[in-house]
């Protein structure tokens, strides 16, 4: 009798070997070559450098430390101010264009983060069109405002990350059994006491969750920073420099120490959401929306409504109105005159200038295919098999996405600028395979995730209905279970595409000069100041976006945002 | 078709024992039910026999075939789960068809099978209708015609007719032992419900944490339990403790375990009850075996007691009489005049001999 005797038992074994196998050789090897990089000091093994790192004279890096999480904290109190006031007004109260504002309201996830940053200096920065606009308006000497520094990164962060609280938090309102709040009115409480007593304790949970995660997201932000940040350090960006600069195993030191408070948040906002939650016991009721009477008001909200919706879009119209000047056309004038599609033009006929955005997108596409397949292969394991050290594998499987790019990009740094088993003998850095990898590493917790969502769905006796009619097990996944689950699977997939052809923090740790993704191309564009170059990539990158959540709403029937 | 003989079969899931000691021998061509209360081990023993269990002990085979390890798509039964498990993005016709075509059928005869298949579930009209359109009852008849297209050996249905309702209910079990019939396969129904167990199956096997307590016809099983606790979950009954006095040829007197009087009975000696020795006993008696009379006519079995309660169903007259320290419910056939039953009314009960049976207490608290 062979040792395993159950050929079921056999399948599970090997389906786990190649995602064991994966997880351990790009997710938890690359972390521990980290580790023991910043173990290393002086040819020996010590904690020294983080002795340095909390108690170095000129503080630096505690410094930025401290001001990745004051910058942090503050993102998620601006983002909380934005995000819940518009989730409660939105599903809560109904006048003209609601339904419109409120799928508006997301439209910052229409834009990639490096994209976005560089809107925003083109906006709102020392030269930005805003401030100059109001200068010459009111004739002021100088411009009124100027953002850059702290404020920058809080008002990028402000912008992109209040969607998560608007996010959460309007599904949370959506699950609040009306009876509850209409109980607290018939035993006569004011609208204001139901809100403070009633409404709010309900939203707790999702608030929380919110926070959590937009502060798990800021202390990783990266292009803000990077951009903006002038002489401001933080601590992701002090990752870069050090590697920059060929301080390894500071770098090493930093990256350990940010994916400390990134996984603590992780495990707390685990534990925190797998707590027996009894506020939200009852289900889906749906919205119970009242309409706004009053006739000022009701145009105040929507005059108001507009107003929001333009600020959301002047990014992305700033974007498109760069594209459209050609480089050279705008160099001393306070606005632009000349506008054509040549920047189009010659990003399909330069050669030169194609490249990049055909190396994003070949890239991308073969770290989505490896998602696509590992996603499928792990999720199927991770929800319908049962095994020894299921939880071990489910956390290495989200370790990427609470881990910041940043150190994602050190992690393979540090693991494959040697030969290694898991590199096959080769070294990987400096190689055209380190940006795929990268990508797909980044992105196998979001197909994992999208796809086990879709997987819990499918009632197990569907697989076994097809077993029983004869089937093996590779028929039964291709013709049933595949089929099934693909909707759900391809809308996150194709997140994890758009993501990985706007790649910037691991992209701008590990590319090659002969292997240039589209976003290093912005930014060698923005250093050589042409604006218009630059947004044209960028735009490139908007439309497929769009195309994306498009495709995924229309097809799939699968809001993809909720991925995310 | 096939026989299924299940030999000695226990399964456990870590330290719960869902299955022990489990000898059934289920005929060809028989209708077999196993019924039970819910987590008694029915769905358990039924997967182990499509195969998606297999036993920690034992053996299952069909016919003279072992196939206690056999993977279920090599096990040519046609199974209908309790929630149908259609697959949502075929159509009916596919939906049939799957099974022959993994069976690499060709398409001629794919069409012509499942064609014939859906007019014996009276689909014919609906092999282009996604299963999403279908009602439950329609969903339901899917299923079966994906189950018996294939022309399985064995058909198995687990609870099939618990997610509809009483009418459907009614219409799909006439259905389904019509097919049955039809193709005189061998079927293993799986139900909670005594009344669809007794009214549809050649024979059924009672099930209680694990146990298989009897097998028999329906007659048997209800004529005949086998102890107090087939018994009291195959329709009504009454079940009181007895102490046996002395064993005849012919019958049994006992004493009634009740801390009144001593109340004596006399119990026909079925030839079966070789178990009188060992643990506590009861006599048993279905509620319309016992007689109401106005005078005690005979002096065996008959027992003076006062009416507590009349309930009234309609074809029967429920009557609750209380002996002693014991009620006795009694079912009387709605014959006599309205009001002829009242509460506090002396009456005599007879409990005829051969209607009595002595059986082994194995659940502790035998009167309810
Ligand atoms: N896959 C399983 N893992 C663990 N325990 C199980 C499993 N399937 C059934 N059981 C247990 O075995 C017992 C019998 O279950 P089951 O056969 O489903 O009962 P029934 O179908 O009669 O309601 C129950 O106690 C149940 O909890
Ligand atoms: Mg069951």
């Amino acid at each position: 009798m062979p040792m395993i005797k159950n050929r079921d038992t056999r399948l599970t074994i090997w389906l786990l070997i190649p995602v064991v196998f994966v997880l351990v050789a790009y997710v938890l090897y690359p972390s521990l070559r980290t580790f023991f990089e910043s173990l290393q000091k002086d040819g020996a093994i010590s904690f020294g450098n983080y002795q340095d790192f909390f108690v170095q004279e000129s503080k630096t890096n505690l410094e930025a430390l401290w001001n990745s999480v004051y910058i942090s904290i503050l993102s998620v109190f601006v983002s909380a101010l934005i995000g819940i006031p518009l989730a409660i007004i939105f599903n809560r109260y109904d006048f003209p264009g609601r339904s419109f504002f409120s799928t508006a309201a997301i439209l910052p996830i229409v834009l990639p983060s490096l994209v976005g940053v560089m809107a925003f200096m083109f906006l709102y920065g020392e030269s930005g069109m805003i401030p100059n606009a109001m200068k010459d308006l009111f004739g002021l000497e100088k411009v009124p405002f100027k953002i850059g520094g702290v404020s920058g990164i809080l008002i990028v962060h402000a912008y992109t990350m209040y969607v998560y609280f608007y996010m959460t938090v309007s599904a949370a309102i959506n699950k609040i059994d009306p009876s509850l709040e209409e109980a607290a009115y018939n035993l006569g409480a004011n609208k204001f006491k139901v809100f403070w007593k009633v409404t709010l304790p309900l939203l707790t949970p999702a608030i929380v969750a919110a926070s959590l995660l937009v502060f798990m997201i800021s202390m990783a932000s990266f292009s803000a920073p990077f951009l903006l940040a002038g002489g401001y350090r933080v601590l992701s960006l002090q990752i870069y420099f050090s590697k920059i600069n060929g301080d390894m195993e500071i770098a090493a030191t930093q990256s350990v120490i940010l994916s400390i408070v990134s996984i603590s948040f992780l495990l707390f906002m685990r534990w925190y959401q797998n707590r027996k939650d009894y506020r939200m016991a009852t289900k889906g009721i749906g919205a119970h929306r009242s309409e706004v009477k009053n006739p000022l008001l009701k145009w105040v909200m929507v005059g108001f409504g507009m107003i929001g919706v333009l600020v959301l879009l002047l990014p992305h119209f700033t974007i498109l109105l760069l594209s459209l000047v050609p480089d050279g056309t705008w160099t001393w004038q306070t606005y632009p005159s000349v506008f054509n599609v040549e920047n189009y033009r010659l990003l399909f006929a330069d050669p030169n200038i194609f490249k990049p955005l055909k190396n994003s997108l070949i890239m991308a596409v073969i770290a989505t295919v490896g998602n696509l397949v590992f996603g499928v292969i792990a999720s199927y394991v991770l929800v319908k098999r049962k095994f020894v050290g299921k939880s071990f594998v489910d956390i290495l499987v989200m370790i990427p996405w609470a881990l910041p790019a940043t150190v994602i990009g050190m992690n393979l740094v540090f693991a494959f600028n040697e030969p290694s088993v898991f590199s096959f003998g080769q070294i990987l850095v400096g190689t055209y395979w380190i940006l795929p990898l990268a990508y797909f590493i980044r992105h196998i917790p979001l197909v994992v995730r999208s796809t086990n969502a879709v997987l819990e769905q499918l009632d197990d006796s569907i697989e076994e209905a097809a077993r029983n009619l004869g089937a093996k097990w590779f028929y039964t996944f291709r013709k049933v279970i595949l089929p099934i689950i693909m909707p759900g699977v391809l809308s996150g997939t194709l997140l994890a595409f758009i993501e990985s052809v706007g790649e910037f923090p691991t992209s701008v740790l590990l590319y090659t000069i002969s292997n240039r993704p589209i976003s290093i191309e912005i930014m060698n564009q923005l250093r050589m100041f042409n604006m218009g170059q630059a947004a044209a990539y960028g735009m490139i990158q908007i439309t497929l976006i769009v195309i994306v959540l498009f495709i995924s709403n229309k097809f799939f029937g699968i809001k993809a945002e909720k991925a995310l | 078709m096939a026989s299924i003989q299940i030999e000695n079969v226990q399964k456990a899931f870590g330290k719960t024992i869902a299955v022990n000691h489990l000898n059934l021998d289920i005929k060809d061509g028989e209708f077999f039910t196993f019924l039970g209360p819910s987590g008694c081990g029915k769905t358990t023993t039924l997967r182990m026999i499509a195969g998606f269990y297999y036993p920690t002990k034992g053996v299952v085979r069909f016919g003279e075939r072992d196939m206690t390890r056999v993977p279920p798509e090599k096990r040519n039964t046609g199974m209908v789960f309790q929630n149908y498990a259609l697959f949502p993005h075929m159509t009916v016709f596919e939906n049939v068809a799957f099974g022959l075509r993994v069976r690499k059928v060709s398409a001629a005869d794919v069409k012509g099978k499942v064609l014939e298949v859906l007019r014996k579930v009276r689909l014919e009209n609906y092999s282009n209708r996604q299963v999403s359109q279908l009602s439950g009852g329609q969903q339901q008849r899917v299923a079966l015609a994906r189950a018996l297209v294939i022309e399985p050996e064995i058909l198995l249905l687990d609870e099939p007719l618990s997610n509809l309702d009483a009418k459907l209910r009614d219409e799909m079990r006439a259905e389904i032992l019509r097919l049955q019939r039809d193709y005189k396969i061998t079927t293993i129904y799986v139900t909670h419900d005594q009344a669809e167990a007794l009214s549809m199956s050649d024979r059924i096997a009672v099930f209680n944490y694990g146990v298989c307590h009897q097998v028999g016809t329906p007659a048997e099983i209800y004529n005949q339990p086998a102890n107090d606790f087939v018994a009291s979950f195959i329709g009504e009954i009454n079940l009181l403790p007895v102490q046996v006095n002395r064993v005849e040829q012919e019958n049994i007197a006992v004493t009634l375990k009740n801390d009144g009087e001593p109340v004596k009975l006399i119990v026909h000696n079925h030839a079966n009850e070789g178990e009188l020795n060992k643990g506590d006993l009861a006599v048993s008696i279905r509620p319309e075996a016992i007689r109401i009379l106005d005078t005690a006519e005979d002096q065996t079995n008959v027992l003076k007691g006062k009416i507590e309660a009349v309930q009234f169903f309609g074809s029967i007259v429920n009557v609750l009489v209380q002996v002693g320290h014991v009620t006795l419910r009694v079912d009387v056939l709605n014959t006599h005049e309205f009001g002829y039953f009242y509460q506090g009314k002396d009456v005599y009960v007879e409990l005829p001999e051969k209607q009595l049976r002595l059986i082994p207490v194995i659940s502790g608290d035998a009167n309810d």
